[in-house]
């Protein structure tokens, strides 16, 4: 099957470039000469079942493979043109750029302030007042300030799932990354909590770039500006979410989202 | 299908019984034993004992020198052990997953995690002792400093295997390189299991007479000069065991009950602090 860049993407800056990238588990390999275009400042969602390669993806765009010995990309991702599968790129600089949120919520064990700080130190060196700054900026944006403003030094750990996820979340903007991936980041957590960390995704698209994964196609439609559609490490199709929603060019992609697949 | 369940209920009831009569036998010795220690070694312990050198036969005395040679000793060992523990387990569990040098390892050190402590104490007593010809403190503190490493390896690796992949991967996606993440996060994550497993090796190395023998000696007198050979419990108590003279013997009682207790609340802190503080159960 061809993936071919959806016309409707040429109209955007692109900010990621995924060029004919094939992705190995050992022998196995979870994605097939995939091409794509992620476009500045807008949420792109991928979605698919289970398996579809879409958290693959997802993780080959920070290299977070790499800690895992047997994994392997080959082709091509540009970040504002520059390969960073090139043997040469500096993973930890590479990361400081490339923001991520897991799907369960994972706050360090150490206080709220220093779970903010811990990223921001690693590559500014900043006054206190200016760092404490900083990670107020930071759980402004992500919408937690006004609840964990009097409890700054109390551990991370005690934060409802909720909450905790949107430390995460302010964890990674912290950092100034010019992009967030967010790996099913509401799948742990109950209706309310998933509706505000939706809010804040909508936000958060006039500074970032964002990469979404979910399951959850109601969410796809609901936040992403563009999504993708894969199925057995393939590319289905990619373009704007209201087209691929309501009028997608392909059978398979319908079934999908018809809820008639398989 | 009565009978069926009706044998089920009888197999359930049989085995419950009988894991309940192993738990009693094994309850009913630790029972008696510590039960002979409090009747033989209770009035042994007094001010005295804290206070008082280990004395010749037929006078008053206590175990002064042997409390403080073995505090000594051990603290030493274990400011020597724990660090080296700490780091080879971290290198195990954080770096060496994967070439063959992480596996000889931790081959090596369950090796030496179950070596007779006898040995241990030959082996400095050859490479110490018959060197320099003469018994000391320091040679004592090598044994037993060796008798901490693998058991504080061993728990500082099991317990980083404990920390969830999912909080390393939140650390590199900030950028972290793998120092920081080691330090700052996943030493952290296990910290309560880490000084437990310390906690755990000090206990263990706390009544240990074998590896003492060869290297530290014991000594009759006060002397707090590592360079030269140490009182110890241990020691002390198997010397005062093994005598005919039942002031000795009395001593040694006490001796043995004072390193049980010491052993029992250094167990029971260990248990609190995991127990409470692993954020990780």
């Amino acid at each position: 099957m061809d993936t071919v860049v959806t016309p409707a993407l040429a109209a955007e800056n692109t900010k990621v470039a995924i060029r004919n990238l094939e992705f190995y588990y050992g022998k196995y390999q979870a994605l097939k000469a995939t091409t794509m275009d992620v476009p500045e400042h807008k949420v792109t969602a991928f979605i698919g079942p289970s398996g579809c390669g879409k958290s693959t993806l997802l993780r080959t765009l920070n290299r977070m493979y790499e800690l895992y010995p047997g994994q392997r990309a080959t082709g091509e991702i540009q970040i504002d043109g520059e390969n960073i599968l090139d043997s040469r790129q500096d993973l930890n600089l590479l990361r400081s750029k490339v923001g991520m949120v897991f799907q369960k919520p994972t706050p360090f064990p150490m206080s709220i302030f220093d779970n903010i700080a811990f990223g921001v130190k690693l590559y500014v060196r900043m006054s206190q007042s200016d760092l404490k700054d900083r990670v107020e900026w930071a759980l402004r944006k992500a919408a937690l300030w006004e609840e964990v403003k009097d409890k700054l030094q109390q551990t991370g750990t005690g934060l409802s799932g909720g909450q905790q996820q949107r430390l995460c979340i302010a964890r990674a903007i912290a950092v100034k990354p010019q992009i967030i991936l967010l790996d099913e980041p509401c799948s742990a957590l109950d209706p309310i909590s998933t509706a505000r960390i939706e809010e804040l995704i909508t936000e958060l698209k006039q500074d970032y770039t964002i990469v979404i994964v979910t399951h959850n196609m109601q969410q796809a439609a609901r936040v992403s500006d563009y999504t993708a559609y894969m199925y057995l490490g393939e590319l289905v199709e990619v373009g704007r979410t209201d087209t691929i929603f309501i009028k997608p060019t392909k059978r398979e992609t319908e079934d999908y989202i018809t809820g008639r697949f398989g | 299908m009565i009978s069926l369940y009706a044998r089920r209920r009888f197999v359930n009831a049989f085995n419950l019984a009988a894991s309940f009569l192993t738990v009693v036998f094994g309850l009913f010795w630790l029972g008696w034993i510590l039960w002979t220690l409090f009747a033989a070694g209770f009035d042994a312990l007094g001010v005295a004992m804290f206070t008082e050198n280990t004395p010749p036969p037929g006078s008053d005395g206590g175990l002064l020198n042997a409390i403080v040679g073995s505090v000594l000793m051990s603290g030493i060992a274990t400011l020597i052990g724990t660090p080296i523990g700490i780091m080879a387990g971290t290198y195990l569990a954080e770096f060496g997953q994967r070439g063959w040098l992480g596996a000889a390892t931790r081959f090596i050190n369950d090796i030496l995690l179950s070596a007779p402590s006898i040995v241990i104490g030959l082996f400095i007593y050859a490479i110490v002792v018959a060197k320099v010809r003469h018994f000391s403190g320091w040679a004592g503190a090598l044994a037993l400093a060796l008798l901490v490493i693998p058991v504080v390896v061993k728990a500082t690796e099991n317990m980083l295997r404990l920390v969830p992949n999912s909080l390393r991967e939140a650390a590199w996606a900030l950028g972290a390189p793998q120092w920081r993440v080691v330090t700052m996060v996943t030493w952290r994550a296990a910290r309560a299991g880490i000084v437990t497993g310390v906690l755990l090796a000090v206990a263990r190395i706390s009544g240990e007479t074998a590896p003492l023998l060869f290297t530290a000696l014991n000594n009759q007198f006060w002397s707090s000069d590592m360079n030269s050979p140490m009182a110890n419990l241990p020691v002390a108590i198997f010397q005062f065991a093994m005598s005919p003279y039942e002031d000795w013997q009395r001593l040694a009682w006490g001796g043995a009950l004072l390193i049980t207790l010491a052993v029992l609340t250094l167990n029971i802190i260990a248990r609190v602090l995991f127990r409470e503080k692993n954020p990780l159960r």
